[in-house]
């Protein structure tokens, strides 16, 4: 069970307020992702679940009992560190059998838990080696190793992966995203990458400066962004967002277009622009468009063989019926 | 990256380096050069380097006219008791400053340390009474207090700069993971400043060694240390300089081993923190 409320929580610096009174839940079994842009207050947050920061004010639950005056370790959540924050002194056998040792678990069933653990993140050979020894996708291993054998009400990872390489990372999102379906346990996931927000959250909280800006499926947030600032967060590339005359033809302050609901043509279309770079990915191709009159650029996805060159005059049609549209107080119009 | 050096300039630093640490050293080899000559070759003039009689005669002399063991237990009790005593109280005090500190904690480093600036002699007569009220003079314990008492703000100090280099997140970590405030220093902080806490031992045992001001003053026969035994040769009836060189040799001897066995962790604990 791991179900997280928070209700009116808030989180002080001395005078600077960076949480202001915040009301969540995250259901148990939930994979959330707390994502934004840094210093968005996405790591507080998860610290004040933990309970490695007091809150300034409101209540944290978890599955219906008040936990904000719980110190850390008793509130039944493991925490992965974007450090990973291994015990160095300890070998990877006595790391994953810390938390077990803390709790008086007998020396048998650490045994099993840890065997368990370490056949599941494939560290079996590495269990008498220090964390030097180790890489860091095995030490990223280790720490998730540590967490698991709690056998935790939830998860709370806090950026695991930004410390590792680009082709580490897709793996072991993929094997994070596996342990949730297999352990069924609540997660919190912190990123600044709203690549894996959207690939690995059932529910995503896009946070900006300390407020919640929406709360969503990843799906829901791509078709329906709430305001401006999630519009241009989710999605990659950026969408597109224009403003002026063009947007007022619309009835809005503001239109928004992503890259993938334009289509390119050479010979005629709504917008007409020339081609700056093209960044070819094989599968597809980016063209970043200039002199439209509408913004310095707008970015189009077109298929992988579409292939124009740079300075060529091409024409943008977007797809009439997913332009978003939001006021001058940046928010949706429906 | 190593800059690069030629090897004239190298040379040039060894010769540098090795004169500078002769120079350093030249006290304590000629104390212990000094302490196998006679005492007619200890002052004459001009004095003799290597070319004199050797003589084991000082040693056998300040063998029996006093107690070298009783002195060297006493050293050692009161060296090594006021160094571990210190490192149980400097352990939790440094943690706290480094890990929760308050909007005071580099005012209370300095005004600690601040108490090393102050005469040790401004403070000895109220000591002096102090100890005479507790029945402490003269006894092992109450040297052993005063010299931890003395040395604290140093170690106190030492520990919060390690300390310091220890990331936090690896405290939270044992904090999430079920340790309580103990086991958290006791199993996590303690066995990761190993190298820290150890120079910082090893540095206090050597100043609590040869801290002269307070156990002249506070002993008489029962406790006193090495540094007694050594002042008990510089006697009204004049001064033997071989004698005393040998008490001194004989006093100086058990740290200079420990030092020299230890010189790796000592620098690498002086030097801590000063290159990532």
């Amino acid at each position: 069970m791991g179900q997280i409320t928070l209700k009116k929580v808030s989180k002080s610096f001395g005078d600077v307020e960076v949480i202001p009174p915040l009301d969540l839940t995250i259901e148990d079994g939930e994979f959330a992702v707390f994502v934004g842009p840094s210093g968005c207050g996405k790591s507080t947050l998860l610290r004040l679940i933990a309970g490695l920061e007091d809150t300034s004010g409101g209540t944290i639950s978890i599955d219906g009992n008040d936990a904000t005056e719980i110190p850390p370790a008793k509130r039944g959540l493991a925490m992965v560190f974007q450090s990973y924050a291994l015990y160095p002194h300890m070998s990877v056998r006595k790391n994953i059998a810390f938390p077990m040792r803390m709790a008086k678990i007998d020396q048998a069933e650490q045994d099993r838990r840890i065997e368990a653990a370490a056949k599941a993140l494939n560290l079996t050979d590495y269990l008498d080696r220090k964390p030097g020894q180790l890489s860091g996708g095995q030490r990223q291993r280790v720490a998730i190793g540590r967490a698991i054998v709690r056998e935790p009400s939830a998860f709370l990872f806090d950026e695991p992966l930004s410390n590792l390489d680009a082709a580490l990372r897709v793996g072991m999102r993929l094997e994070i995203m596996e342990m949730h379906k297999r352990l069924d346990t609540t997660m919190i996931y912190v990123t600044h990458d709203q690549v894996e927000a959207m690939t690995m959250a059932d529910k995503i909280v896009v946070l900006r400066a300390g407020y919640i800006e929406q709360v969503g499926s990843p799906l829901e947030l791509y078709h329906t962004p709430r305001n401006v600032f999630v519009a241009g967060f989710i999605g990659s590339p950026q969408m597109n967002l224009i403003e002026g005359p063009e947007a007022q033809k619309h009835n809005a302050h503001t239109i928004g277009v992503r890259p993938e609901h334009i289509d390119v043509t050479e010979g005629s279309g709504m917008w007409k622009g020339t081609v700056g770079v093209a960044e070819h990915l094989g599968s597809d191709t980016f063209f970043h468009v200039h002199n439209t009159g509408l913004r310095d650029m707008i970015t189009v996805r077109a298929p992988g063989e579409v292939s124009f060159r740079h300075g060529d005059e091409i024409y943008l049609t977007p797809k009439a019926d997913v332009i978003h549209r939001f006021d001058e107080k940046g928010l949706r119009i429906a | 990256m190593a800059r690069a050096v030629t090897n004239n300039r190298k040379a040039l630093n060894t010769a540098i380096a090795w004169t500078i640490g002769l120079v350093i050293f030249f006290p304590i080899l000629w104390t212990i050069l000094t302490s196998f000559k006679t005492e007619a070759q200890a002052i004459s003039d001009p004095p003799v380097f290597l070319f004199f009689d050797w003589t084991l005669e000082n040693y056998s002399v300040v063998q029996e006219r006093s107690n070298y063991m009783r002195f060297l237990w006493n050293s050692v009790i009161i060296a090594g008791g006021s160094t571990i005593l210190g490192i149980i109280i400097a352990v939790p005090a440094a943690w706290s400053m480094a890990f929760v500190p308050s909007r005071r904690t580099k005012d209370i480093l300095l005004w600690m340390l601040s108490t090393k600036m102050l005469p040790a002699v401004g403070v000895l007569y109220p000591i002096y009474l102090i100890f005479i009220k507790l029945g402490i003079l003269d006894s092992r314990i109450g040297l052993t207090i005063i010299l931890m008492l003395i040395n604290l703000p140093i170690i106190v100090w030492m520990l919060y700069t390690y300390f310091r280099e220890i990331p936090g997140e690896i405290l939270e970590a044992a904090r999430m993971d079920g340790a309580s405030l103990r086991e958290e220093i006791m199993y996590v902080l303690t066995p990761m400043a190993i190298p820290g806490i150890a120079s910082t031992m090893l540095l206090n045992f050597i100043l609590a060694w040869n801290e002269a001001f307070w156990t002249l003053n506070l002993t008489a026969a029962k406790a006193a240390p090495l540094t007694a035994f050594i002042a008990s040769y510089s006697s009204p009836e004049g001064l033997f300089y071989a004698k005393l060189s040998a008490a001194s040799t004989m006093a100086i001897a058990p740290v200079l081993i420990l030092g020299w066995f230890s010189q790796k962790q000592l620098v690498r604990g002086l030097t801590f923190g000063a290159v990532k």
